[in-house]
């Protein structure tokens, strides 16, 4: 909502300043977004007289001035080249240094043709105000020399603009603005009374309602024998000044009330409706030209306004192109009417169609205006267009607005943190406009003003349909008991400023604070961490990519596509982070960085719900050292980041096994799933499909893994048993098996661990070995076996022992032979 | 002495002065002093004297056996110095060349802070929150005294979600954590003090807006809680944040559909070099107020019985703010030239007691 100083001095008499009143606004709760003086740029301009003008001596065109600039400047030389400077004639002067924005020139002292001129007498073009007019600005022949321009001309005026949160319609006028300043301290109202025009004729044009719930009331009046044609200045540069286009008197009239007292009018030309009667309806589907050219079709859930040739107007946002007020127009039908706001907030989404009506209508206008609006605007149109008014016609009554709230005094304390004498909370609420009705050492009630459609409303609740029923009768009655002492808390504490309100510290649970994360909160940061100390970088992508990405990664279900995407690359939630990990190593790689590595905790989206998976890549080589050659990043990297994450998350190494069978984004022979049990998925890891990494366009080897953290079981919080530090050394032994290939080389090691579980303290594979002396389709594995003895040192008999069980076991588990 | 003895001396210390290496003066030893070593064999002829002579030629062999052992001594270690100085000169490299390359991992500016929130917020006895980032219109907007009417909901360019089967309610993501607040009231029991930081999705893609981005909400409701409070625990909580004990804390009237009073907050700081604290102007950081009646009353609070208080805040602003960081759009587009230049060592996590 723009205004300016000027329109509010209408309202609001004060000697405050602008600083001073931006400041009582945005404390108010009236934010200011932004202050603008645009005069300011000719405040460096003079007024001026000629006192004498001559031809110039060595041009025909140019003449030689002496200027009376005011004090200082009383008689300065300036040469003119236009035709109608002459002396006694009042004019713009710009001294030297004063920046012309229409030429975009700085004024210098010079000569001319060889005759000094200190400054220039300027055009309304030059200071960027007008059109050419073929010569310099002709001020009125009284003009005193040497004032600022922009104070001369009224264009030291300050359009400040506020964000009006949508609980205040008042807000949205002028008048509003001023009241609640008035309120704040910061001057007083000024009274306003519309004056009474009495009509001399029976309206030639009726209202209908058979849409009451949309309109309960409005008001029609016809005004004819009217001239339009263009505003007065005045009315027309009040308009602009707010950013409004001036249209034409009639129009004009309809928006400065709009503005001025938050109160939308219409106006019909009465000769281009038919039928002498005016029907507010439902819509039925027509197709209807608004005021702003386009067409709108209309549902029966729109209040339109209809005459005999259909749709004059969609009700409360705007009028027909066929209906309006032009500059033909002779006979004008105002309308003022009442439109529910729910009502027209839906009917403008609908339609995508808005207006200044419309904003206002949605946030509630003042219910007991219309009749005094009515009486103003006609007041206005016989003032400024002549004709004579008709009788007022309406259909429908002015609801009963009326409400009344009650303030316990405590509550502004007890609430709000601040202690506000009764007297002085009950005056505060008195300048907003409420009426005492009864007061106590306690209490007061007082009924509210009409404008104030946010205080004391019938509370609206949409309460949990799980809850018990006497909880959400309770709950309920708690409402409507306390919500209007709130709104009046509010105002109180809105007035005195919140910076009042004493802060005081949240008085502590405990000393020492407790544990703020859950479990699983705990395991995720500890996820960030590791991942980053093994030398990922954290990214954050969005959780929707496109449909097509979302497919290569597994699943784009139609229920998780967004019916209103920013973008059609950006409508499908991703089935995993891995999606937009691929896609950042590919941006990377295209900006010359393809040796990274990268890791994202965030949510995957299936139609089971959503979980939390944390998935990290490595693209492209290894860094070169001495010694040392670059290599393509390798699965065992990945493997060892998911292993690692899992081990730091309390996972048990024995307890996880690991099958080949990774989704369809993997490399199918070079990755693997990490199992807990048969059943229970932690995750992937592995090269990413060639293909995939083809069609994303990437042409470095990209190893990753996904680990699902929601289905990694929390760490049983067991107490640890005692170490067994083995006061004998441990014996480490060497077996070489030969070992079918398809044999899961896991599964060895496992059965190298089962086969004691006393002795066998660590098992490591050493070597791989495929080739000669080694059977086809065979492979040799060699193993290093710590046995940690425990009670006395092994005999060479129980070396062999142990020895040859581990080596039956795994016989018998994978069908290897020692080699 | 006798002239053997003191060619024998001679020749040893000769052939000791003439050993190179270890393995040369090992010979010298124990061709001297060794089992079948020359001094050894005249010790043992010694036996076969007589006893004047034994003792006079005893004393002379013990003198030379002692000097040449304590030779034979000085002459190895002299040795095994020199192997070593050898050693040390044939092992120098050139330390001044860089160590293999150790990469570098660094956590995402939203992570970290996040991690602060926590942190502060915990330390004043919040606990953290969470929620499903799609949600039902209800816990996002009808629970929050937002009906679909409400002209609050045209400022939330809300992402809406096909209905599924079974769920009669509208789908959307997440405009707001709010929803987390509600999930917070109607499964536990007040008091409570929660945090809730997550992502939110608004339909909105513009240099200073994105279409998904984060927030931190709170929500403390209790008996006897006040906007005082509310100020206080916000007041603590930016000056910690932005580690500036005078931190400037503005609060400005304004509206929410889900508190009264609402109000927004402001830091000071100066619109001329960005810097936090200082200068003539204000920025606006969060939203808060009291919780509405009307929100409590749909999760089932009496408000006559409980009141406190809500927040909400921007996790990028706050980042952004603190770190200098200009463009909201950086925070996506996971450039690692970005992410390692903003992003933060994991060894150190926000504690604080190291300061945050």
């Amino acid at each position: 909502m723009k205004f300016t100083l000027s329109w509010l001095y209408d309202h609001l008499e004060t000697s405050a300043t602008v600083e001073e009143i931006c400041a009582r606004l945005n404390q108010i709760g009236l934010e200011v977004e932004g202050v603008e003086k645009p005069g300011a740029a000719l405040e460096p301009f003079l007024t001026a007289r000629i006192l004498e003008a001559t031809q110039h001596p060595n041009a025909d065109r140019l003449q030689v001035c002496r200027v009376d600039a005011g004090p200082g400047m009383t008689d300065v030389q300036v040469v003119c080249g236009a035709p109608n400077a002459r002396a006694g004639l009042s004019v713009i002067f710009a001294k030297p240094g004063t920046y012309v924005p229409g030429l975009d020139i700085t004024i210098k002292e010079g000569k001319i043709r060889g005759e000094a001129s200190g400054g220039m007498l300027c055009s309304l073009r030059e200071l960027g105000l007008g059109e050419d007019t073929g010569g310099i600005a002709e001020l009125p022949e009284d003009t005193l020399p040497g004032q600022s321009y922009a104070d001369f001309a009224g264009l030291d005026d300050v359009v400040i603009e506020i964000a009006v949160t949508p609980n205040r319609g008042d807000a949205l006028s002028v008048r509003g603005i001023a009241r609640d300043l008035a309120a704040a301290g910061l001057g007083t109202l000024r009274p306003w009374m519309a004056e009474t025009v009495e009509g001399t004729f029976a309206s030639p044009v009726i209202w209908e309602n058979t849409y009451p719930e949309a309109c309960p009331w409005v008001l029609g009046r016809t005004v004819r024998g009217v001239k339009n044609g263009p505003s007065p200045e005045w009315l027309r540069r009040k308009l602009e000044s707010v950013g409004l286009r001036s249209i034409s008197t009639l129009v004009d009239i309809t928006n400065y009330f709009c503005f001025d007292l938050g109160r939308p009018l219409h106006v019909f030309d009465v000769k281009k409706l038919s039928g002498g009667r005016l029907t507010l309806c439902r819509g039925a589907g027509e197709t209807f030209t608004a005021l702003d050219g386009q067409e709108y079709t209309v549902t029966p859930e729109e209040c339109v306004i209809t005459d005999a040739n259909g749709v004059q107007s969609v009700a409360g946002i705007m009028g027909g192109a066929a209906s309006g007020a032009d500059e033909g127009t002779t006979d004008v039908f105002i309308e003022c009417a009442l439109f529910d706001p729910v009502l027209i907030a839906l009917s403008s989404r609908r339609l995508g169609m808005s207006s200044d009506s419309s904003y206002r209508f949605e946030r509630g206008v003042d219910p007991a205006l219309p009749v005094a609006a009515m009486e103003a605007a006609t007041r206005m149109i016989l003032d400024l267009c002549g004709g004579e008014a008709s009788e007022v016609v309406s259909a429908g009554a002015q609801p009963a607005w009326q409400r009344e709230a009650v303030l316990r005094f405590s509550r502004v304390q007890d609430l709000g943190g601040l202690a506000v004498p009764a007297r002085e909370s009950v005056s505060l609420l008195e300048k907003l406009g409420f009426e005492v009705q009864e007061q106590t050492d306690t209490f007061v009630r007082a009924s509210v003003p009409s404008w104030r459609n946010d205080i004391a409303q019938t509370p609206v609740l949409a309460q949990g349909r799980d809850l018990p029923a006497d909880q959400a009768a309770r709950a309920a009655e708690g409402v409507a008991q306390s919500e209007a002492e709130s709104d009046l808390v509010e105002e109180v504490l809105r007035l005195k400023g919140l910076d009042a309100v004493p802060p005081v510290p949240l008085p502590p649970v405990s000393v020492v604070p407790g544990v703020a994360l859950t479990p699983r909160q705990v395991r995720t940061a500890q996820a960030r961490r590791v991942l980053a100390a093994r030398g990922l970088v954290e990214t954050v992508g969005f959780s929707f990519v496109s449909h097509e990405d979302a497919l290569r990664f597994g699943g784009a279900p139609e229920a998780l596509r967004l019916l209103n995407p920013i973008a059609s690359d950006l409508d499908q939630m991703r089935p995993t982070p891995m999606v937009n990990l691929v896609a950042a190593s590919h941006r990377n790689a295209a900006r010359g960085w393809a040796d990274i590595g990268l890791f994202e905790i965030g949510a995957g989206f299936s139609e089971e719900g959503q979980q939390l998976i944390a998935a990290g890549v490595r693209c492209g080589h290894t860094p070169r050292y001495p010694g040392q050659a670059s290599t393509p990043v390798s699965l065992w990297s990945a493997r060892a980041d998911a292993l690692e994450l899992l081990a730091q998350l309390g996972v048990v190494a024995d307890g996880l096994s690991t099958t080949p069978d990774a989704p369809s984004w993997y490399h199918p022979g070079r990755s693997g799933v990490l199992r807990q049990g048969p059943k229970m998925v932690l995750g992937y890891f592995g090269e990413l499909h060639p293909s995939l990494l083809q069609a994303e366009g990437i042409d470095v080897p990209v190893v990753g893994f996904e680990i699902l953290l929601d289905a990694v079981p929390e760490p049983k919080k067991r107490r640890k048993a005692a170490p067994r530090l083995s006061a004998f050394q441990p014996v480490r032994r060497d077996f070489a098996f030969v070992v079918a290939r398809d044999v899961p080389g896991e599964k060895l090691l496992k059965a190298v661990k089962g086969a004691d579980r006393t002795l066998v303290a660590d098992v490591s594979l050493f070597d791989l070995y495929e080739g000669e002396h080694v059977p086809e389709g065979y492979r040799s594995m060699g193993v290093e076996v710590t046995l940690q003895p425990v009670e006395k040192s092994l005999t060479d008999a129980e070396l062999d022992a142990v020895s040859e069980r581990i080596v039956a076991a795994v016989a018998k588990a994978t069908g290897a032979t020692l080699r | 002495m006798s002239d053997d003895l003191e060619i024998l001396r001679q020749d040893v210390l000769s052939e000791l002065a003439g050993a190179a290496d270890m393995r040369a003066w090992d010979a010298v030893r124990v061709g001297t002093l060794g089992k079948s070593g020359r001094l050894t064999a005249l010790l043992k002829a010694l036996g076969k004297m007589e006893p004047e002579e034994r003792k006079v030629r005893g004393v002379a062999l013990n003198r030379l056996r002692d000097d040449l052992t304590r030779a034979i001594e000085s002459r190895g270690q002299a040795l095994e110095a020199a192997a070593l100085e050898a050693r040390l000169v044939a092992e120098r490299v050139d330390v001044t060349l860089p160590p293999p390359a150790q990469v570098q991992g660094a956590i995402h500016p939203i992570s970290r802070a996040m991690e602060e929130m926590t942190a502060i917020f915990g330390a004043m006895g919040f606990s953290v929150a969470e929620g499903p980032d799609i949600e039902t219109d209800w816990h996002n907007f009808s629970a929050l005294n937002t009906p679909a009417h409400h002209p609050a909901r045209t400022d939330h360019d809300t992402f809406y979600l096909p209905p599924v089967p079974g769920l009669d309610v509208a789908r959307v993501l997440r405009t707001q954590t709010s929803g987390v607040q509600i999930r917070t009231m109607l499964s536990q029991k007040p008091p409570f003090r929660v945090i809730c930081p997550g992502r939110t999705y608004r339909a909105d893609h513009d240099a200073t807006h994105s279409p998904m981005f984060h927030q931190c909400e709170g929500l403390v409701v209790g008996k006897g809680v006040t906007l005082g409070h509310l100020k206080g625990c916000l007041i603590e909580f930016l000056r910690v944040f932005f580690d500036k004990p005078d931190l400037p804390v503005r609060f400005r009237s304004s509206y929410f559909p889900f508190t009264e009073p609402s109000m927004e907050v402001d830091i000071g700081w100066s619109r001329r070099t960005g810097e936090i604290g200082g200068g003539e102007d204000w920025l606006e950081v969060l939203g808060s107020g009291m919780v509405h009646a009307r929100v409590l009353a749909n999760c089932g609070l009496d408000p006559r019985e409980w009141q406190g208080f809500a927040f909400g805040m921007g996790i990028e602003r706050l980042a952004m703010l603190k770190n200098g960081i200009p463009d909201l759009r950086s925070f996506y587009e996971s450039d690692i030239r970005w992410l390692r230049h903003y992003g933060s060592d994991p060894l150190a996590p926000a504690l604080l007691h190291e300061g945050v």
